[in-house]
C-alpha cells in the first residue's frame, strides 16, 4: 500500500462491491491523467502486485474470474492532458477522449449533428471497458464495432511504459494498429487510458421496421423437458449443417429468409436484428433505416417482409433494441449471418428457459439462460451448442455465468489462434500481472 | 549471407515445389527486384512460386530452420518498398494463388487465394449485385494478398473503410511456418486486425475471406470546377459539415489537371485552378437529396461549372483524369516522386499553402491530387532528374511534405505503406516506447526477425532485448546486419 500511496493517486480500500468476477481486490485507485495510471503501474511491478482496469463495472462480471487481483485502477476521473474529458474536432468528424468517459456521452455533441455510431447495449459503460470487451450493438451491421471506429489508442502496459498508436486521422496505415489488439482483450495486455474515434454524421431520421413471425411447432417443442442435462441427439436440430440442407421450414427458416432480404435490400438498413423470446414465441426481425428519407426507404424495406407475420413501421425503436437479453448468464454466439435461424433453433430444441437477441446481419447473438438452470445442464448446454455452431462455422462464448454454474466450462471455447495470442500475452505482459486468467485459454 | 548459405534451402525448395516453382536464374530473378516504388532495387537470392498454403508453410518453415530471411510479393504494385526483395534471403511470389475459392452470397463473404487481383472479386460477383469495397487505384492488377499486407484504401475508402474493415478471415503461415486461421468470430485478440496492414512482417497471407458489400442502388458523380483549391477545399468542408458522407471526393489543382490533360485529354473545364470530383451512392431518395445539397454547396463556394454524370460512361469520363494522374505526370515533368501523407481535413488549406510555399523556395513543382474527404494528399514532386542537384531538392520537398503532415496531427502514410521508403520517418510520428511497444506484437509473432525485415521499423531490435533504454551501438548495427538512419 506504501509504494502505490507514493504515488500521490488517490487509492481506497476494496470492497465486495468491487469484485471482479467474484474475486475481491485488496485497493482501488482512482488516476486522474495517464501519467498516474503509469506510475501506478510501475508501482505494481516494483510490488508484483496483480490489476484489473475497470471503469463503470458493467462488465466485471464477465470472463473468467482473475487468478489473483490486487489492484483496480478505476478510470472514471481519468482526464485528457489539460484537464478535460472530451477533445471534439467537427471539421475533422473526429473526437479525443478519456478512457473514463461514459460511451454514451458521444451519442450526440450538441450544435453539430454528428455521432459515434457505435451502439452500446449497457448505457452505463466507459469508453475503456467498450473497447475492452469490444461490445457493439445493432448497429454494428454497418458501421462494425469499436475496432472499425478506434483511429488512435493510448495505453499503459503493465510495467507502465505509455504508448500510442494511431493517430487523430481516419485513414493512417503507419505502423501497427494496437488499437485493434487492445479491442477485446479484457484488460490482459495494459490500461487503455486514451481513444480517438471517427464520427459519422447523425441521422436527421430513424425508422423501425418490426415484424412479429408466429412461433413454429420446433419452436415450441421441449428436448427432454425444461432443466434437465443433456438432450439425446435426436432432437438436437436435424441436418444442421449438413450437405443436404436445413431441417424442415419453420419459424428460424422464415426468419433467416426475412433477416437476409432485409440485409441485402437497396433502401440499406443500418441494423437487422432478432429478438427471440423463448420457447413457445415466435422471433421477431426489426430493421432500422437511418439518414435522409428514412420513411421513404422504411418503405421498401417492409415490402420485403409481405406474408412475414404483423410488420409495422415506427418512429421508436422496439423496447428490447439495443439491449442484452440478460444479464447473470449471458453467452453470445456468432455464425455466418444466414445461420442466425438455426444457431436459434438450436437453442430452442434445448427446451431451456432461453431467450436470445442480436445481429440477424452480422450473426451476433447473446443467449440468455434462468439463473438456476443448474451446473450440469449449463455445462452440457455449452458443450452440446458448440458442437451445433461449429457446425455451422460459428462459436458460442460465455460472457458472464456465476462461478458455481460455469465451474470446469471452458468459458471462451476453442481458438485457432491461441499459442500466438499465448505469445503475444507474453510479450506485453511477461510476469502475468495485467488480469491474469481472465480471457481465452487462461491468458 | 552468401549464395552458399541458400544451396540448402533451395535443394529443398525444389524438393517440396518442383523445379518449376523455384527461380534461381539470375536473368528471371532480375523481374522481381523490385516494386511499385522502382528506386528501391534488390535482387532476390531464390524466388519460389507456391501452389498451396502447405508449399507457403514448407518454405517458411525452411527458412525459419536456415534463419534465412523471406519477403512476401503480390503483383509488386506496392509504393513503398513493402515488397523489396533480400539478396540473402527468399522472396515468396502469390502468383499462382489465383484461385476464388468460394462465393458465399447468403453470408456475403468470398473466400480468395492472395495472388486473386482485388477486381477480380468484384467481377465475380458483380452481376449478382455486389461487389468488393475497397479500390486501390491499382485494383485490376494488384493482389488482395497486398491488400491486406498494405491495409489497402482506395477512393472509396472515405465512406467504406479499408481492407481492413473488408477481411473477416485470414489463413497466414506465420514465421514459424504453422498455418493459422485468425477469423473475426473467434474469441481472442483481434490478430486479425495486428496482422491487417503489417506490411508482410507478421507472416504470409495464404487464403482471405471477404466481407462482400451490396452494389449502392443510385450512383451519381459530379464534378465541379473551382478557381482555385481553397474555394474547392471550402466546399469540401461544406459538404462534410453539412452531414452528408459521400463515396469519395477527390481534389486535383491545376498542374495536376494540366498533367491529366495532356496525358489523357479529359476535357475538364478550361480555366479550372482546381477540380472537385464528388460521387454520392446509395439509396436513391438519399442520393437524389444528397445531389441537390451538394450541387447547392458547389455553386455557394464559387464553383464555375458542374458537370453530372449521367451513366457509367460518363462517370468514366470525369474518373478518367483522376485516375490518370499520377502517370500523367510523366507528361509534362521528366521524373516526379509521389507522396503519401494525410493531415485532418480543417488543416487542408494551411497545408497546400505551405506546399505552394516550399515548392517556391526550392524551385520544384508539385501537383496536388488528393482525397480530400479524408486529408489523404498525394502531392506529385516534379523535377528534372538531368539537372544536377534536382532529385536531391525534390527529395527534400517530398520529406518536408511528411513533416508538414506530422506537424498537424496527421500521418506519414495514408495508404501506401511504410515499407522500405518511410522507415526513417516512423521516429518524427511515433516515440521509442511507442515502437517498442508495437515491436512486441512483431517479437510475438517472428520473435527470428525473419519475415520481410528491415520494413516498417526504423531501428531493428532483437527480440531478446529489454525494451527501453538501448546502450550502445545495436548489435546487428555493430555486425553490419543493419544500419540506422
Amino acid at each position: 500500500m506504501d509504494a502505490l500511496s507514493e504515488t500521490g493517486v488517490t487509492l481506497r480500500r476494496a470492497g465486495a462491491d468491487d469484485a471482479v468476477a467474484g474475486v475481491v481486490p485488496r485497493w482501488v485507485a482512482l488516476p486522474e491523467t495517464t501519467a498516474d495510471v503509469a506510475a501506478l503501474m510501475r508501482a505494481c511491478a516494483a510490488h508484483d502486485l496483480a490489476v484489473v482496469p475497470t471503469g463503470e463495472g458493467t462488465k466485471l462480471n464477465w470472463g473468467n474470474p482473475p487468478e489473483r487481483c490486487d489492484l483496480l485502477v478505476d478510470t472514471r476521473r481519468l482526464a485528457l492532458e489539460g484537464g478535460a474529458f472530451v477533445e471534439h474536432s467537427p471539421g475533422d468528424l473526429v473526437v479525443r477522449v478519456s478512457a473514463g468517459l461514459a460511451v454514451n456521452a458521444l451519442a450526440s455533441f450538441p450544435g453539430f449533428r454528428q455521432e459515434l455510431a457505435l451502439d452500446n447495449p449497457l448505457p452505463a459503460g466507459t469508453v475503456g471497458g467498450t473497447l475492452a470487451t469490444a461490445v457493439a450493438g445493432p448497429r454494428r451491421f454497418r458501421y462494425g464495432t469499436a475496432r472499425d471506429l478506434l483511429i488512435g489508442v493510448t495505453v499503459v502496459l503493465a510495467d507502465g511504459t505509455t504508448a500510442r498508436s494511431g493517430g487523430r486521422v481516419v485513414k493512417n496505415v503507419a505502423g501497427y494498429d494496437l488499437g485493434k489488439l487492445f479491442c477485446g482483450s479484457y484488460g490482459t495486455l495494459g490500461v487503455i487510458t486514451e481513444a480517438v474515434f471517427r464520427l459519422h454524421p447523425a441521422p436527421r431520421e430513424r425508422r423501425w421496421i418490426t415484424v412479429e413471425t408466429p412461433a413454429s411447432p420446433a419452436s415450441e417443442r421441449p428436448a427432454t423437458g425444461e432443466g434437465d442435462a443433456l438432450p439425446d441427439t435426436a432432437a438436437s436440430p436435424s441436418g444442421l449443417a449438413s450437405p443436404s440442407g436445413l431441417a424442415a421450414p419453420d419459424a428460424f427458416t422464415a426468419l433467416d429468409a426475412l433477416a437476409a432480404e432485409f440485409a441485402a435490400s437497396q433502401a440499406e438498413p443500418s441494423a437487422v436484428e432478432v429478438d427471440w423470446p423463448g420457447p413457445g414465441g415466435g422471433p421477431t426481425v426489426a430493421a432500422l433505416v437511418e439518414g435522409t428519407a428514412a420513411e421513404e426507404r422504411a418503405r421498401a424495406v417492409l415490402a420485403l417482409a409481405d406474408g412475414h407475420g404483423d410488420a409495422r413501421i415506427g418512429e421508436a425503436a422496439p423496447a428490447w433494441w439495443n439491449t442484452l437479453p440478460g444479464d447473470d448468464v449471458l453467452l453470445e454466439a456468432r455464425v455466418p449471418p444466414a445461420g442466425t435461424g438455426d444457431a436459434i433453433r438450436a437453442v430452442a430444441v434445448r427446451g431451456l428457459s432461453a431467450r436470445v437477441r442480436g445481429s440477424a446481419a452480422s450473426g451476433v447473438l447473446r443467449v440468455t439462460l434462468p439463473h438456476d438452470v443448474g451446473h450440469e445442464a449449463f455445462a452440457a448446454f455449452v458443450s452440446s451448442m458448440r458442437d451445433d455452431l461449429g457446425r455451422l462455422g460459428g462459436g458460442l462464448t460465455v460472457l458472464a455465468a456465476p462461478y458455481e454454474l460455469a465451474r470446469g466450462v471452458d468459458r471462451w471455447g476453442p481458438v485457432s489462434a491461441l499459442p500466438l495470442m499465448r505469445r503475444v500475452k507474453e510479450r506485453f505482459d511477461p510476469d502475468r500481472r495485467m488480469s491474469p486468467g481472465r480471457f481465452v485459454g487462461g491468458i | 549471407m552468401s549464395a552458399k548459405t541458400l544451396e540448402e534451402p533451395v535443394r529443398r525448395f525444389q524438393e517440396f515445389l518442383g523445379h518449376g516453382c523455384v527461380v534461381t536464374d539470375p536473368v528471371r530473378l532480375r523481374t522481381y527486384e523490385c516494386d511499385g516504388l522502382t528506386h528501391h532495387r534488390a535482387t532476390p537470392g531464390v524466388v519460389v512460386l507456391p501452389e498451396t498454403a502447405e508449399q507457403v508453410a514448407a518454405v517458411v518453415r525452411i527458412c525459419a530452420e536456415h534463419g534465412v530471411p523471406f519477403v512476401a510479393r503480390g503483383a509488386g504494385t506496392g509504393l513503398s518498398g513493402g515488397a523489396l526483395p533480400r539478396t540473402d534471403g527468399v522472396l515468396i511470389v502469390t502468383s499462382k494463388m489465383r484461385r476464388i475459392i468460394s462465393i458465399d452470397l447468403a453470408n456475403r463473404r468470398a473466400v480468395v487465394e492472395p495472388g486473386v487481383t482485388n477486381l477480380a472479386i468484384t467481377e465475380a460477383v458483380r452481376d449478382q449485385g455486389y461487389y468488393y469495397a475497397p479500390d486501390p487505384s491499382s485494383q485490376q492488377v494488384c493482389s488482395i494478398g497486398g491488400n491486406v499486407a498494405e491495409n489497402s484504401g482506395g477512393a472509396h475508402c472515405l465512406k467504406y473503410g479499408f481492407t481492413v474493415n473488408h477481411v473477416r478471415a485470414l489463413e497466414i503461415v506465420t514465421p514459424d511456418g504453422d498455418i493459422v486461421e485468425l477469423s473475426e468470430n473467434d474469441p481472442g485478440y483481434d490478430l486479425l486486425g495486428a496482422f491487417v496492414g503489417s506490411e508482410g512482417t507478421l507472416g504470409v497471407t495464404t487464403k482471405v475471406t471477404v466481407r462482400l458489400t451490396r452494389a449502392p442502388q443510385a450512383v451519381t458523380t459530379l464534378l465541379a470546377a473551382f478557381d482555385g483549391t481553397e474555394r474547392g477545399g471550402r466546399a469540401v468542408s461544406a459538404i462534410i459539415g453539412g452531414g452528408i458522407l459521400p463515396a469519395a471526393i477527390e481534389m486535383m489543382d491545376a498542374l495536376a489537371i494540366e498533367a491529366a490533360e495532356a496525358a489523357v485529354s479529359c476535357a475538364y473545364p478550361e480555366g479550372a485552378g482546381a477540380v472537385l470530383i464528388v460521387e454520392l451512392d446509395g439509396p436513391a431518395p438519399e442520393v437524389a437529396h444528397q445531389f441537390g445539397e451538394v450541387t447547392r454547396i458547389c455553386a455557394e463556394n464559387g464553383a464555375f461549372e458542374l458537370r453530372t454524370a449521367a451513366g457509367a460512361a460518363e462517370r468514366a469520363a470525369i474518373w478518367k483524369g483522376r485516375k490518370s494522374a499520377f502517370a500523367a505526370v510523366g507528361r509534362i515533368s521528366p521524373a516526379y516522386i509521389v507522396q503519401d501523407g494525410v493531415v485532418p481535413r480543417t488543416a487542408l488549406p494551411g497545408v497546400l499553402a505551405d506546399i505552394d510555399r516550399l515548392s517556391r523556395e526550392h524551385g520544384i513543382r508539385v501537383a496536388n491530387v488528393f482525397h480530400a474527404g479524408d486529408g489523404n494528399l498525394h502531392p506529385l514532386v516534379l523535377f528534372d532528374d538531368g539537372e544536377p542537384g534536382a532529385a536531391e531538392r525534390a527529395e527534400l520537398v517530398s520529406g518536408r511534405i511528411l513533416d508538414l503532415c506530422v506537424e498537424h496531427g496527421g500521418s506519414i502514410t495514408g495508404e501506401h505503406g511504410v515499407g522500405v521508403d518511410k522507415s526513417r520517418y516512423m521516429t518524427k510520428m511515433f516515440s521509442d516506447d511507442d515502437l517498442d511497444t508495437m515491436q512486441l506484437v512483431r517479437c510475438a509473432f517472428d520473435p527470428l526477425g525473419l519475415s520481410n525485415p528491415g520494413k516498417v521499423f526504423p531501428t531493428p531490435r532483437l527480440c531478446g532485448e529489454v525494451p527501453g533504454v538501448r546502450k550502445g551501438a545495436h548489435p546487428l548495427v555493430e555486425s553490419g546486419q543493419a544500419e540506422q538512419f
